[in-house]
């Protein structure tokens, strides 16, 4: 049997209790074709990069699978016809990784990302830029920045940044 | 010896650059998971197009692993195909 790692998205509008009974009706074809979940995870409702259906929410719930591979489409077969799951995708693995994943290591410690990117619906990478830029030339920026120093901080934050990518090339 | 050594690379870059090792070899090297949105955004530009190598100096390998990995987070909407 193959390891999976397999990853659903259900429809916003059910409720999470819903969203585990769907997840336990593709363990149950898993399990019904001889094969075995070994791990559950439940990320919860998260904000969609972008919209999928109309949606800009949705449950996504994890598996690790240690199945035949006529399981797991058993599966996604259901997951096409089912009308809740908005997208799903399954991985083969070579080992499957022990403990939680990151996705619930960064929600229990940044309780604050998820409330951000929550607030308002126009700008889905709205925060994300605020972040700051992740490569160097710090030094640079500051100088460039130093002279306009009346512009909001915001504002002063951003410009710079799309200046150096220009300057990378 | 090695006073030579040092006295003609800094005549042939005056302005030496340290040469950036892969953030991804190493020991305490973070693993490429399409999960790992965090980690993954680092290596998107403002537009969400992923950076080229020779910027962010991910070896080839790993630069080939974390290109899939983002597609497979954007794919998940996790990440965005367009941003901004």
């Amino acid at each position: 049997m193959a390891l999976y790692e397999s990853v659903f998205i259900a429809r916003q509008d059910i409720s999470s209790t819903q969203a585990e009974q769907l997840a336990d009706q593709f363990t149950e074809i898993i399990t019904g074709n001889g094969g075995e979940v070994k791990q559950r995870e439940i990320w919860g409702l998260r904000n969609l990069a972008y919209r999928i259906k109309k949606n800009r929410k949705g449950h996504y719930i994890m598996f690790h699978i240690d199945a035949p591979s006529d399981a797991v489409q058993e599966m996604e077969r259901n997951m096409r016809i089912n009308e809740d799951v908005l997208r799903y995708m399954t991985i083969r693995m070579d080992e499957l990784p022990e403990g939680p994943s990151v996705m619930m290591q960064v929600r229990s410690e940044r309780p604050d990302r998820g409330g951000r990117r929550g607030g308002p619906g126009g700008g889905p990478g709205g925060g994300r830029f605020g972040d700051g830029p992740p490569r160097g030339r710090r030094d640079e920026e500051r100088k460039s920045d130093a002279p306009s120093d009346d512009a909001p901080a915001s504002k002063s934050e951003d410009t710079p940044t799309e200046a150096k990518t220009g300057g990378d090339e | 010896m090695t006073t030579l050594n040092i006295s003609r690379a800094a005549v042939r870059r005056p302005f030496m650059r340290r040469r950036k090792s892969c953030p991804f070899s190493g020991t305490s090297a973070p693993k490429i998971d399409y999960k790992d949105t965090k980690l993954l955004q680092r290596f998107l530009s403002e537009r969400g197009k992923i950076v080229p190598s020779r910027i962010t100096a991910v070896s080839a390998k790993k630069q080939r692993l974390l290109a899939t990995a983002i597609k497979r987070a954007r794919f998940l909407a996790l990440l965005p195909y367009v941003g901004t």
